[in-house]
Order: structure tokens, then C-alpha cells, then sequence
């Protein structure tokens, strides 16, 4: 399955672009995603280590299994206020 | 009541839609845009979102504050774009009928915020250069026109 990752502040920079596609095989996880990330965005690598996943609008546990059409984000550090 | 924004922030428009004849406190909250991060001078900042994931967090945290104090009003607005020196970037009214659930719920609600909230702010130097801010003060690691500074603060 497709996923399309949405990507926001420096995450965004580092990849030139506000989202990016990833290939998965069906019933794969969230930290299996984090790995396939890190894999296809070398530079983003430092970042993703301290950023967190989101599915559905909410923080996801690195075993939530994705399903097609989930709508996914990385989430830096956040820096609000 | 909780919302971003592009605009400038109403406080006093955001302070009156929360007071209430049955409240005898009001407390209000102004997060603004600083000139200093240790000796880095910031001219302006870049604030980014995650739009839908943010109203749906500053919905969460109201619903949480209304779950723990009595909270008769509340409204939460985070500005986002470009945000000058003195600028207003959040602000969070609460009211209560006394002033000690007052103060209690709205340093519940904007210390959540800072820690909860998908959104980003970038500080840019007089230089030119900005650099997105992702760690308490501490900047992200490679790949900005700015190296981290150690030890800088927020």
C-alpha cells in the first residue's frame, strides 16, 4: 500500500517538499514506516529520531498497524506558544 | 473555543467572550514574540501547523481543563504565518467563579499546549538565516543554514 506522509517545519525542509509517498506492505506498522522513512530520506534521519508519528490527527504507538487511506504525519518537536 | 489563526489576536474581543455575570475571576494568557534567545537576535518568526491536528489537540486540552476545574468559559487561539517582535502569537482566557481554578486551568492549558500542539516556530536572524525551533530551545541537528549553537536557550 501507498502511504503519503505528510511533513511539516524543518521536516519539510529537509525533504524540499510537504509530503512524501511510501511504499509498505499491507499490515505494516508505524515503526515500520519510521524505518522505510529513514531509508528513503537519509538527511531526515537525525530529525525522525526525535519526532513522533501521527495517524489520524493523534500521537500513534509504533505498533499501530496502517491501514490505506490513514492520514500520516511526522511530527518534530513541537514549538508552539 | 479554541482556533487558529492568520490575523492578529483580539485579546480583548477573547477576554470579553469569556466573561460571565456568575465569574468572579478572569484569567488571561499572552504568549508574545521575543527580541532575545540567549545573545541570538530574533527579527521575526515563521509559525507552521498542522491545522487539523492542532484544533483537534486545543479541543482536547479545553476538554480536559473543563474535566478537572470548573471552568465556566474558555477560548484558545495560536496565530500562525509571519509574527513580528512584540506580536501576540497565543492567547488563553478561562473564567471561574473564583480566582484559584482560574490560574490552576490556565497554566494547565498553556503548559499542555507548548507540549501537546502540532505547531512549529522558526526564528530568523537579522542575518537572513532562520532555523526552526524542535527541542525546548534546542535546535534541530545538520541540514539548516544555521549550525546548533550548545547550549543555547530559548
Amino acid at each position: 500500500m501507498l502511504i503519503r506522509v505528510l511533513l511539516f517545519a524543518a521536516a519539510r525542509d529537509h525533504a524540499g517538499a510537504d509530503s512524501v509517498s511510501v511504499e509498505l506492505p499491507a499490515g505494516a506498522t508505524v515503526a515500520a514506516l519510521h524505518t522505510e522513512l529513514s531509508r528513503q530520506l537519509p538527511a531526515l534521519t537525525p530529525l525522525l529520531a526525535r519526532s513522533a508519528i501521527a495517524v489520524n490527527h493523534d500521537f500513534a504507538e509504533d505498533s499501530l498497524v496502517l491501514s490505506p487511506g490513514d492520514e500520516v504525519a511526522i511530527i518534530p518537536p513541537v514549538s508552539g506558544g | 473555543m479554541v482556533r487558529l489563526t492568520r490575523e492578529p489576536i483580539d485579546f480583548h474581543a477573547l477576554t470579553e467572550s469569556v466573561r460571565d455575570p456568575h465569574c468572579g475571576a478572569v484569567a488571561l494568557f499572552l504568549g508574545t514574540v521575543r527580541d532575545l534567545t540567549g545573545e541570538q537576535v530574533t527579527v521575526f518568526l515563521d509559525y507552521d501547523a498542522y491545522g487539523p491536528m492542532a484544533e483537534k489537540k486545543l479541543a482536547e486540552i479545553e476538554a480536559q481543563v473543563r474535566a478537572r476545574w470548573p471552568v465556566a468559559h474558555m477560548a484558545m487561539i495560536h496565530r500562525l504565518g509571519r509574527l513580528a517582535v512584540g506580536d501576540v502569537s497565543v492567547a488563553v482566557a478561562v473564567s471561574t467563579t473564583h480566582r484559584a481554578e482560574a490560574f490552576d486551568a490556565l497554566r494547565f492549558a498553556v503548559d499542555t499546549l507548548k507540549e501537546l500542539v502540532p505547531i512549529w516556530k522558526k526564528e530568523n536572524a537579522p542575518d537572513g538565516t532562520g532555523e526552526w525551533v524542535h527541542q525546548s530551545g534546542r535546535k534541530v541537528e545538520g541540514g539548516m543554514r544555521n549550525q546548533e549553537q550548545a547550549g543555547s536557550q530559548q
